[in-house]
């Protein structure tokens, strides 16, 4: 599927403070089914505020946000279209990946799970650990769980705040499979990292973000490394 | 309504499958209520005061403390590399989230309450008779109460750094009135007295869990909101 319709996510001059401070101020893009937005910028400019925003977490204080047509906070309706990956990977260590999973799998109403909770851990290369307490895993393998936990509902838009941490070769290129899989079957998708690499090789999209705005912002034919690197290491020494 | 209370379900079966595995919270609690009745039965004069007397006073001090040790641990659970922030993202509503909690800590009260209250009867030989059903009826009736406030303070104490301190500090003051009307109730119940006699307690027992549930599901959201 290639890129394009109407758009996923519709962002416009959103802000979100926290107190006397702007921790997200004045963002504008869009995003449509099938496209990836990679999101860069120093720690402290605002990347995970603004994914926590878009996932519902967050209110926001100006501006307009909409998700999958619903306008935010647009409650329960507008978080069953999203999937979160974070670097917290937001499992109960007590229970076994496929508890966790058929665990997120019933919140979001999926009724007879297994096939489907089977199918994404098999995409994480983690059937075969499926059993084993989620304390007992390293956590990379975690880190594979928790993005088996996001993907298990076939969410519209995945929000993914530094997905690659914690994650050996093979964790990468699997998640990195999965989301250019996801994108070809039009998941939109806005992915944080300080790899550069790693998001451009997925993006459509990209923008660097500082003190809360954004300070580049790109369409994939205009995506360039080298100037991105640039960017990136000036907002990094900027915020320093 | 139904959706809510399905996915309550969903969650409270989550929380009791963490509490089976680790059981942490529940052999806790009940040493910590086998310890009370033993350390209230040795300083216990029978000559002064009759075991029908004291056991309603033993009981639900024991039933408020030993509580507080699921509760602490009912949001304790989700602070664990952040899973709240699985829950909250997800398409359940936050008052399905509070009723799932809470369903889960009354399950955990009243198996602490399924041993607590044998070992009472035996320990103070008391006349369990025919008020068995009554005595468990009040003391599920005071747990929902206890449990409502509990699982509402346990989710605002849990992101301060005394958690353990502010629980019992916020909730005990509200547990007073569910506390003394079931102490009351029971203490009727053990002297053999008619439960008409306990009506006036009845209904204000029954009043609170009313005020509770529906206070404390509504000021969740409240809670988790930023």
């Amino acid at each position: 599927m290639s890129p394009g319709g109407p758009p996923i996510v519709e962002v416009a001059e959103l802000s979100r403070t926290f107190g006397s401070r702007r921790a997200v101020a004045g963002v504008t893009f869009s995003l449509a089914a099938g496209e990836c937005l990679a999101l860069f910028g120093p720690n402290g400019a605002g990347k995970t505020t603004l994914l926590r925003v878009l996932a519902g977490l967050l209110r926001p204080t100006s501006g307009s946000a909409r998700v999958c047509g619903i306008r935010l906070p647009g409650g329960a309706l507008a978080r069953s279209g999203v999937g979160l990956i974070s670097h917290h990977t937001m499992l109960y260590e007590a229970l076994s990946p496929r508890e966790n999973v058929a665990f997120a799998a019933r919140l979001y109403g999926i009724r007879d799970s297994r096939a489907r909770v089977d199918d994404v851990l098999r995409r994480m290369s983690m059937l075969e650990r499926s059993e084993a307490p989620v304390r007992s895993l390293s956590r990379g393998m975690q880190q594979r769980v928790s993005i088996a936990r996001a993907m298990v509902h076939a969410p519209q838009l995945v929000l993914a705040d530094e997905p690659y941490s914690g994650l050996d070769d093979s964790g990468a290129r699997a998640l990195t499979a999965l989301l250019q899989d996801l994108r070809s079957t039009g998941t939109a998708i806005i992915i944080v990292t300080h790899n550069l690499a790693e998001g451009l090789s997925l993006a459509t999209h990209a923008a660097v973000m500082q003190r809360g705005k954004f300070v580049r912002y790109d369409a994939a034919d205009r995506i360039n490394a080298g100037s991105y690197a640039t960017a990136y290491r000036e907002a990094v020494a900027a915020s320093g | 309504m139904a959706d809510i209370l399905v996915s309550a379900w969903v969650i409270a079966r989550k929380d009791l499958a963490i509490e089976f595995r680790t059981r942490s919270a529940f052999l806790s609690a009940v040493v910590f209520s086998l310890l009370g009745l033993v350390i209230f039965y040795y300083s216990w004069d029978p000559t002064a005061v009759t075991a029908t007397d004291l056991a309603p006073g033993v009981l639900w001090v024991i039933f408020t403390f030993s509580g507080l040790l699921g509760l602490h641990r009912s949001f304790g659970v989700e602070m664990e590399d952040h899973a709240i922030d699985g829950l909250l993202a997800s398409p359940v509503s936050r008052e399905a989230i509070f009723l799932g909690k809470a369903m889960a800590n009354l399950i955990f009260v009243v198996a602490v309450q399924a041993i607590a209250i044998p070992a009472l009867v035996v320990f103070y030989n008391l006349p369990l008779g025919g008020i068995a059903v009554p005595l468990v009826a009040i003391a599920i009736l005071a747990a929902i109460g206890l449990v409502a406030v509990g699982t509402l303070f346990s989710a605002m104490a849990v992101n301060t750094r005394l958690a353990e301190l502010l629980l019992p500090m916020l909730a005990l003051p509200f547990f007073v009135p569910i506390v003394t009307a079931a102490a009351q109730v029971t203490s009727k119940l053990l002297s053999g007295r008619p439960l008409i006699e306990a009506s006036a307690w009845l209904k204000l027992l029954l009043a609170f869990d009313i005020l509770f549930v529906v206070a404390c599901t509504l000021a969740y959201p409240f809670t988790v909101e930023d």
